[in-house]
């Protein structure tokens, strides 16, 4: 834990960077500042998610509803903002996260109070919370034309030549980073993950963890909700659907193991950004767009690959020890 | 899977009886546990509280409601034809939930199952407009569904990755493949033989869907095989503890690389029936239809973590979410709301009996 990036995030920087390269040799304009700009502002929601999903993956878990939270907290905030025109945006972006802590509350009680696993609990709540945005809304559409500009305005605003998107989401990744590296809880999270049963011997309480990350997890797809209705302008029941399995793909990527205990902030980070690079990359380079589907499913089986690849190790070390202590010390 | 070994010596408590299912986590655990220290029994004593609280007598009730509420909110319910056409709309999806019913009792799960429904469908439409007959289309279908669930199982047992993210790669890759292919397009030339497989019913009376039919049939061959042989077992050995099943001499890679094998193969021939019964192929063909699958097997009482659960159970989930579907849909109840009760009756069918479970057992104390 010494070092802050580790050899495989340098080696997925590298690909990130070499594939830029190699794109900006075909269209040069991919490598203008403007550009490079506009694919980390395209990225962010997906950075935000991807790093509150780590936390749930950590603790051995899996978050099917971020997408439909994302959605449905989406709707409510323009609903909200729609009856009520003068509500600052600020005060819409809190209401925002905590509707989205709320709905991830209710995955964390779940998964910690009675003990369901969290892939059913979170299937069960991806269809509830989808289908709520279809009957709070009516089945209607919200546009543009139904929301204020001031609520408009927000993603679309830039400050010091960042837009307010990225800079929303390298304060969330600063706070995820310092989560992760210098608190207790961090750390607890790690633990929890690698192995349940020491952690709960050192004390650990696994129930108040899932709670928290699951509650986390909601507030940031809660956040994320409201810049992706703002940003877009629309609002209907089917906005970021499948979006969940791009957040997980963005963790496998980034090197979080699925069976919990492993992933880091910058890991995460970096595996989103090679998700947007290729997305905004590919309408450039003439590929069709139909291709991305397949490109990214490419991707992810490579990625799991390369990361099972370098987990394996130390698990046999440990074998080879048990092996040779139990031939009695014998080479 | 081999049947033809013998059963390894597994010390197994209890008999396959279905209303007895093995002690695992998830919603089967029995009440308390109040056999002697160390007495193994070969049959777990008969309890009334075990069959009340059977998972599959709670599916039963759950049935039962769900009839009795369809018929007083519609008249047209309880209507033959009605129902035939009620189940033509679950059958392939039940199809892959028996494959995936058994992938999951040892484990593991397959979240490509739509996309390789896209895929197969994809490859039967690109024969079928090269001049392939009925036959061949359906051999290239259920080809393809087997190679595409092989792929799988090589990833997972031969290079050793969790399946769940296999299934999401490969996901995001079979349908990739059928959007690269295909763009916006659709392909509708489909051979009659096909369509009169997918469309028509093999007896007049009653007048069910082939696809109905056929599903019933897999169900009978595969509660055979899971509750009534050796082969069974070893799925429940493995996925309470596949170590310990491989030091029992249970060939426990072989087995799973089988199971994925033969959910691509459901897929497959649910492929074959859906393109066969709406007659086109577009990209988006089944889309969503894994997670719609997995409900019907957790609901069945199929233990995600592996281990337990019966295909009783899971015909019967099938039943009380396919005729749930369709009840509310005669009624005009938008498809995304019930949704909402869908994933209401998979959270609570799976929360209230634990819950009545803590009680119980706080008054028994």
């Amino acid at each position: 834990m010494t070092s802050i990036v580790t050899r495989r995030e340098l080696v997925l920087a590298a690909i990130i960077v070499a594939m830029a390269l190699l794109i900006g040799l075909r269209t040069p304009v991919f490598l203008t500042l403007n550009n490079i700009l506009f694919v980390v502002t395209d990225t962010s929601v997906l950075i935000m998610m991807a790093l509150a999903q780590m936390t749930v993956i950590l603790t051995r878990g899996i978050d099917l509803s971020v997408a439909a939270n994302l959605a449905l907290t989406g709707m409510l905030v323009a609903l909200l903002s729609h009856a009520h025109p003068g509500l600052p945006i600020p005060i819409i972006m809190l209401v925002a996260m905590a509707i989205g802590g709320g709905l991830g509350l209710v995955n964390g009680l779940l998964v910690a109070g009675l003990g369901i696993p969290p892939i059913v609990v979170t299937l069960g709540t991806m269809s509830i919370y989808r289908g709520a945005i279809f009957v709070v809304a009516g089945g209607a559409w919200l546009t543009s034309k139904d929301m204020t500009d001031a609520f408009l305005a927000f993603p679309k605003a830039e400050f010091a030549g960042l837009s307010s998107l990225t800079l929303v989401a390298a304060a969330v990744t600063i706070g995820f980073f310092v989560l992760m590296t210098l608190t207790r809880t961090g750390r607890n999270l790690y633990a929890v993950g690698g192995n349940p049963v020491a952690a709960r011997y050192c004390g650990v309480s696994l129930p108040k963890l899932q709670v928290l990350v699951y509650t986390l997890t909601g507030t940031i797809s809660g956040l994320a909700g409201y810049l992706w209705v703002a940003r877009f302008g629309i609002a209907y029941a089917d906005i970021a659907a499948g979006y969940e399995l791009t957040v997980i793909a963005s963790c496998v990527i980034g090197g979080v193991s699925i069976a919990g205990g492993i992933g880091s902030v910058p890991g995460t980070v970096l595996g989103a950004l090679f998700l947007g690079v290729v997305a905004n990359a590919l309408p450039l380079i003439n590929v069709s767009p139909f291709w991305q589907m397949a490109i990214s499913g490419a991707v992810i089986l490579a990625a799991v690959i390369v990361n099972t690849r370098s987990e394996w190790r130390p698990r046999k070390l440990i074998l080879r020890e048990a092996r040779r202590a139990a031939a009695g010390g014998q080479k | 899977m081999s049947a033809s070994e013998p059963m390894a010596d597994l010390p197994l408590p209890h008999s396959p009886a279905p209303e007895a299912p093995p002690p695992q986590s998830g919603p089967n655990q029995p009440t308390s546990n109040q056999s002697a220290r160390y007495t193994v029994l070969d049959r777990k004593p008969f309890r009334l509280v075990d069959l009340l609280l059977a998972w599959e007598t709670i599916l039963v009730l759950l049935l039962v409601a769900v009839i009795g509420i369809n018929t007083w909110i519609s008249p047209y319910f309880l209507d033959v034809f009605n129902l035939s056409d009620a189940t033509s709309n679950f059958s392939e999806k039940a199809i892959v939930a028996l494959a995936m019913a058994l992938l999951i009792l040892v484990g593991e799960i397959d979240l490509s199952v739509a996309a390789i429904i896209a895929l197969s469908s994809l490859i039967m439409g690109l024969a079928s407009v090269a001049g392939v007959g009925t036959f061949g289309l359906i051999v290239i279908g259920l080809s393809v569904g087997a190679f595409a669930g092989a792929f799988n199982g090589y990833l997972v047992t031969a290079i050793g990755l969790p399946s769940i993210v296999v299934t999401i790669g490969t996901m995001s890759l079979f349908r990739g493949i059928a959007q690269v292919v295909l763009g916006d397009q659709a392909i509708t030339k489909y051979p009659e033989g096909l369509q009169t497989l997918g469309q028509t019913t093999l007896l007049a009376v009653p007048p069910l869907p082939n696809s109905f039919y056929i599903f019933v049939v897999l169900a009978v061959v595969a509660g055979l095989v899971l509750h009534r042989t050796t082969a069974g077992r070893r799925l429940y050995a493995i996925g309470n503890n596949p170590v310990a099943a491989r030091f029992s001499g249970i060939r426990v890679e072989r087995i799973r690389f089988t199971l994925f094998v033969l959910s691509g193969l459901a897929s497959g021939l649910a492929a074959v029936l859906l393109t066969g019964r709406i007659g086109s192929t577009r990209p988006n063909i089944a889309l969503g239809w894994e997670l719609e699958v997995v409900t019907m097997v957790v609901l069945g009482g199929v233990s995600i973590s592996g281990g337990s659960g019966t295909i009783p159970g899971v015909v019967l989930a099938v039943f009380v979410l396919g005729l749930t579907t369709f009840g509310m849909s005669l009624v005009n109840v938008p498809g995304i709301v019930i949704n909402v009760l869908l994933g209401l009756l998979l959270i609570s069918a799976i929360a209230v009996p634990l819950v009545v479970r803590g009680i119980l057992r706080g008054l028994g104390r």
